[in-house]
């Protein structure tokens, strides 16, 4: 567990009340999936907080941008996105991120730099490839972050891309969220190496293992790359391990796994651990958290209202957003 | 602030579920991803992860009942509150219906249910209620044609079967539908339609044969006339002995022997120049009287009725009338009438003469206001003008009329015009 | 009016947008130092530099993908496939990304890319490099396709593709780049969605697209010879798909021949003849006909290569037969 004491405690808090509003919104998710408020895949958030939380803090949202999988209702809250839109589109309504159109997997939003929520293991990586060619072209810059499983890792469009990240000096990190398992298959059941970083460094991009149940040290090793891929447009390869507490997705009982690994890795939670050094260093209370945690549900309630009350697409909609 | 813990769907197509035991007990403090019990669904047993949090107040559901998606099975809020409002609440609620016995659990009732399908009678095959006509047509007498010699045939009134297919198997297309003559009609201004195949005594058949483009505009063209059209008729007698005269005469001068319409046509024009109402169309907010006299006859053919139309009737001497009147038969009965050939008469003759008919009221042809129906001449004894008894010819005739346009004096003038130049054709040069 | 080969007609179009808009830049395997593997690059890598015109490795999937996130935040890129056979490999990329970028983000994102490159059948290259894949793409909501058959069309619709904000696919062929054609010298685009008629003619319709155009006005003469008066049809322009002028001329006509290189089952040429079926049923004074390629992969003996692929004899015994003048 890296230290905080160097870190503003208004920064800390803001990681950690973005953290725990991420774990109270993919509960509330879980529990209106089944309620069949959302349908078809959903895959939760819960235990990997700290990736998606960290790694964006290390970002300048206003050039950099993050492209992600389809487990990626994390990354939309971090980025900032309105959570009362991506219950909508969770709901499939037409208030919804993506008017309806997308669902649980495809979160998008231009403007906050978000460019999705892919559902084809792997899909984004040579897009944020592209994004990250923009970025140079144009001279923005920017840095692109994109984020894929441990199950994408072993497909031909992440080695194509790093390759090409790396021969055309993109400024681009590749962060691998290593949950140890591709849907039910444990990840050092497929895979020649175990230590994913010797696959970024055989493209010449330098790569390194990170403990993703620890929100700042996510930060941290973060900054490192990103700053890097700025200053000298060299990509970079991260593997973050996490671990996450439900199922592949809504439909998978996950019997794969033993309870003891579940409550080992709960007892690493990246939440909890960032409030227990928080409360040791006296810059919280209990009583503060409570009140946080109380809003942080409030504002869920209010998404699934949001949701609720919002219309249905019209079928006209159906005709729409297919050219432009 | 209590809230209902609600059973949620476990299982993809689970709608209910069964509670096999409860983990926590009422007065535990529960921590989200808690198992709180134990769920039996339609797939598995599977464990009920708390997405709630605070103290179990109250269980709602014991170990052992069912619960629908959405039933509130317990309630979680903080130690000590009262929660009685919402226990009532969830009490009131109507249960799920209770398990099936434990000899045959639940999981089985779907695969039992599909066993059941299997094992119940088929339903009876509908009994024939009728039997088959002795006589159908086989395949192999089914027409082929090209949907475009189909569609030609049908604009022209042509009978297919009469047409000879030149294509593959016989398949009859453009050309041979353009190349078709039909055989003359026994009688002159009118082909009698009827089967080729069915003399007397030929048995009939139930046969349900789709309409043609053609019935389907004859039916919807005079219904809309019929029903829209507020028709009156008026009849008349006419002795035709001056008019069998002057047609004698007319004939020994012409170099074709004139038909008899062609003489209808011309009086009709020439009563129409002293009544322009009954050269004239209903549009609805005005009424059009029509400059050219174009005067349509309905012929039969096989397939139906067209009315070929000679423009200008008014400014044409009898022989033309006649000379027009010949082509364009000739050419409905080959299917060749172009549109502007049989649309837009502004009066109408039907003559059902050669059939014998003594009289019969016909409907307005649109978007003319006036059909004129002519009936067979008969020999009939007259009383005349001296209390003698003669024999005359006489024909009736009846005139329909849209009472839009035409009011009922004008129509009497009009036909009380057409007897006196029918019986004394002379005055036409008056 | 200057007579230049097609390859030359497609360099125009990509230096003269390239010229215009900043944002195009070129990308595909031997585009830039080599010149082209076709040569229809010739010189715009020394003309613009390693920054928009850019020699890939042989990753289509990669930089493919690339190119879509690169549209995606407002680059133009024309992605050279070296063959549309190599495409496949993309072909994730195409339609996942590509041509549902837009739907998936509700309307959020566009896709101004280009994909070219020859497609469908050379000469001796056996059944890996002789496909025809129009139809892949046809099939897809959120992507456009084009095929031109003359310079002047090619430069023309190139430029179209270039400017359009969706992604297009865009087929040439590795048979036509030496044909030549008239080309103005002004600069000149030719909208999508519309059809070219080469030929007007009263008795039969012959509807193609891309390198069998050539056979199709062949074909035209022959016919011409025995007094039948073929319509030459060249859609140009395969989704959106300009149908109008295909129904108008089977209208006339009453007859068509639809031809297209690609294998007969769900091609460009069934779809097509689909439609005239259904739409035209009542003009059709006998079924249409469709000459493709034999339902076989290609095989390298050139006598066999060349009777599996559609050839001016066939497109005329068809147009024979639906004039029921067979024999």
């Amino acid at each position: 567990m890296r230290k905080i004491d160097s870190y503003d405690k208004d920064f800390l808090i803001s990681i950690l009340r973005e953290m725990n509003f991420i774990r109270r919104f993919e509960e509330k998710a879980g529990q209106m999936y089944g309620l069949k408020k959302i349908g078809g895949f959903c895959h939760l958030y819960n235990g990997q907080e700290a990736v998606a939380i960290g790694a964006v803090k290390a970002l300048d949202m206003k050039t950099d941008y993050i492209l992600t999988g389809y487990r990626d209702h994390g990354h939309a809250l971090a980025v900032g996105m309105d959570p009362n839109a991506i219950m909508a589109e969770l709901y499939g309504k037409s208030t919804g991120v993506s008017r309806g159109k997308g669902g649980s997997m495809h979160m998008f939003d231009v403007e906050k730099h978000m460019l999705g929520g892919n559902g084809i293991v792997g899909g984004q990586i040579p897009v944020a490839g592209g994004v990250a060619l923009m970025q140079a072209y144009k001279g923005t810059g920017g840095a692109t972050l994109v984020f894929f499983g441990d199950g994408a890792i072993h497909q031909g469009s992440f080695h194509e891309t790093l390759n090409l990240a790396k021969i055309w000096n993109l400024p681009v990190v590749f962060i691998c969220e290593n949950n140890q398992y591709g849907m039910g298959t444990s990840y050092d059941r497929v895979s020649s190496v175990t230590d994913y970083s010797i696959m970024g460094n055989s493209y010449g991009i330098p790569s390194w293992q990170v403990d993703g149940m620890d929100v700042i040290a996510v930060y941290e090793e973060l900054g490192k790359a990103v700053k890097q891929a700025k200053e000298q447009a060299l990509p970079a390869f991260i593997e973050i391990q996490t671990y996450r507490y439900k199922g592949h997705s809504m439909s998978d009982p996950a019997k794969y796994r033993s309870k003891e690994d579940l409550e080992a890795y709960k007892q690493k939670d990246p939440i909890l651990g960032l409030k227990a050094r928080m409360l040791d260093a006296g810059l919280i209370t209990d009583e503060q958290f409570k009140e946080w945690d109380k809003e942080d549900k409030k504002r869920v309630q209010d998404a699934i209202e949001f949701a609720d009350k919002s219309p249905e697409p019209p079928l006209s909609d159906m005709y729409e957003d297919i050219l432009a | 602030m209590a809230e209902n813990v609600l059973m949620i769907a476990l299982s993809p197509t689970m709608e209910e579920g069964t509670i096999l035991n409860w983990s926590a007990k009422e007065g535990d403090t529960i921590s989200t991803g808690d198992v709180l019990c134990e769920v039996e669904t339609d797939k598995a047993s599977m464990e009920y992860e708390s997405a709630q949090e605070g103290t179990l107040l109250k269980i709602i559901k014991g170990e052992g009942s069912p619960a629908r998606v959405g039933d509130v099975i317990a309630i979680i809020g903080e130690e000590g509150e009262d929660v009685s409002d919402l226990v009532a609440e969830a009490e009131a609620a109507p249960a799920a219906a209770p398990e099936p016995k434990a000899e045959e659990p639940k999981k089985e009732t779907a695969p039992a249910s599909e066993a059941a399908k299997e094992a119940a009678p088929k339903p009876a095959a509908p009994k024939a209620s009728t039997p088959a006509p002795s006589v159908s047509p086989s395949s192999d007498d089914r027409i082929k044609a090209s949907p475009l010699a189909r569609k030609i045939a049908a604009s022209r009134g042509i009978n297919l079967g009469m047409v000879k297919g030149t294509g593959p198997a016989g398949r009859i297309v453009k050309e041979d539908v353009e190349n078709f003559k039909a055989p003359l009609a026994p009688v002159e201004g009118v082909a009698v339609g009827g089967s080729s195949g069915n003399s007397f005594g030929s048995p009939l058949v139930d046969e349900t044969v789709p309409v043609s483009r053609m019935r389907q505009t004859i039916a919807k063209r005079l219904a809309e006339s019929k029903f829209g059209a507020p028709h009156f008729y008026l009849t008349l007698s006419v002795a035709m002995d001056g008019m069998v005269d002057f047609r004698k005469k007319a004939n020994a001068r012409a170099k074709e022997k004139l038909g008899l319409n062609p003489f209808f046509m011309k009086f009709a024009a020439e009563a129409i120049k002293r009544h322009r109402e009954l050269n004239s169309s209903w549009l609805g907010d005005s009424i059009q009287f029509h400059g050219s006299i174009d005067i349509g006859l309905a012929v039969a053919l096989p397939t139906g009725l067209i009315t070929p139309v000679v423009r200008d009737c008014g400014n044409k001497g009898i022989a033309q009338i006649d000379a027009e009147l010949k082509v364009l038969i000739d050419k409905a009965k080959n299917g060749g009438l172009a549109p502007d050939e049989y649309n837009g008469a502004t009066f109408t003759i039907s003559n059902l003469g050669s059939f014998g008919i003594e009289e019969f009221t016909a409907i307005i042809n649109p978007p003319g206001s006036a059909i004129l129906a002519l009936g067979a001449t008969v020999k009939t004894p007259v009383v005349n003008d001296n209390d003698e008894l003669e024999i005359k010819n006489i024909m009736k005739m009846t005139l329909s009329c849209d009472h839009r346009t035409i009011d009922g004096a004008i129509g009497a003038a009009f036909m009380s015009d057409m007897k006196k130049m029918m019986e004394d054709p002379f005055q036409l040069l008056m | 009016m200057a007579i230049i080969a097609m390859r030359e007609a497609l360099r125009q179009a990509l230096d003269e947008e390239m010229t215009r808009d900043e944002n195009v830049l070129l990308m595909g395997e031997e585009v830039a130092q080599y010149n082209g593997a076709y040569k229809v690059s010739k010189g715009l890598w020394e003309k613009y530099g390693d920054k928009r015109v850019i020699d890939t490795p042989i990753t289509e999937l990669g930089f493919t993908g690339v190119a879509v996130g690169a549209a995606s935040v407002g680059l133009r890129p024309v992605v050279e496939w070296m063959t549309f056979q190599f495409g496949l490999l993309a072909i994730d990329q195409i339609i996942n990304n590509a041509a549902k970028l837009r739907h998936m983000s509700g309307g959020q994102l566009k896709v101004p890319m280009v994909v070219r490159g020859p497609n469908g059948p050379a000469e001796f290259l056996s059944s890996q490099h002789s496909q025809s894949f129009a139809s892949y793409f046809m099939h897809i909501p959120g992507i456009k396709v084009v095929a031109p058959s003359t310079p002047y069309d090619a430069k023309g619709l190139l430029k179209t593709a270039i400017r359009d904000d969706n992604p297009v696919i865009f087929l040439e062929a590795e048979m036509y780049y030496g044909w030549t054609g008239e080309v103005p010298e002004e600069e000149y685009t030719i909208p999508f969605g519309k059809a070219a008629i080469r030929r007007e003619g009263e008795h039969v319709t012959l509807v193609s697209f891309s390198k069998p155009m050539k056979m199709l006005e062949e074909a035209a003469e022959e016919l011409a010879k025995e007094g039948i008066s073929a319509e030459v049809i060249d859609i140009r322009s395969i989704r959106p798909l300009d149908e109008e002028t295909i129904f108008g001329s089977v209208r006339k006509t009453n007859h068509v021949v639809v031809v297209d290189e690609a294998w007969p089952q769900a091609s460009v040429g069934s779809h097509i003849s689909g439609l005239i079926s259904a739409k035209c049923f009542d003009d059709l004074d006998a079924p249409v006909e469709f000459v493709s390629s034999e339902d076989v992969p290609m095989p390298y003996n050139h006598t066999l290569e060349l009777e599996v692929q559609p050839t001016v004899a066939k497109i005329v015994a068809a147009a024979k037969k639906t004039l029921y003048r067979e024999g």
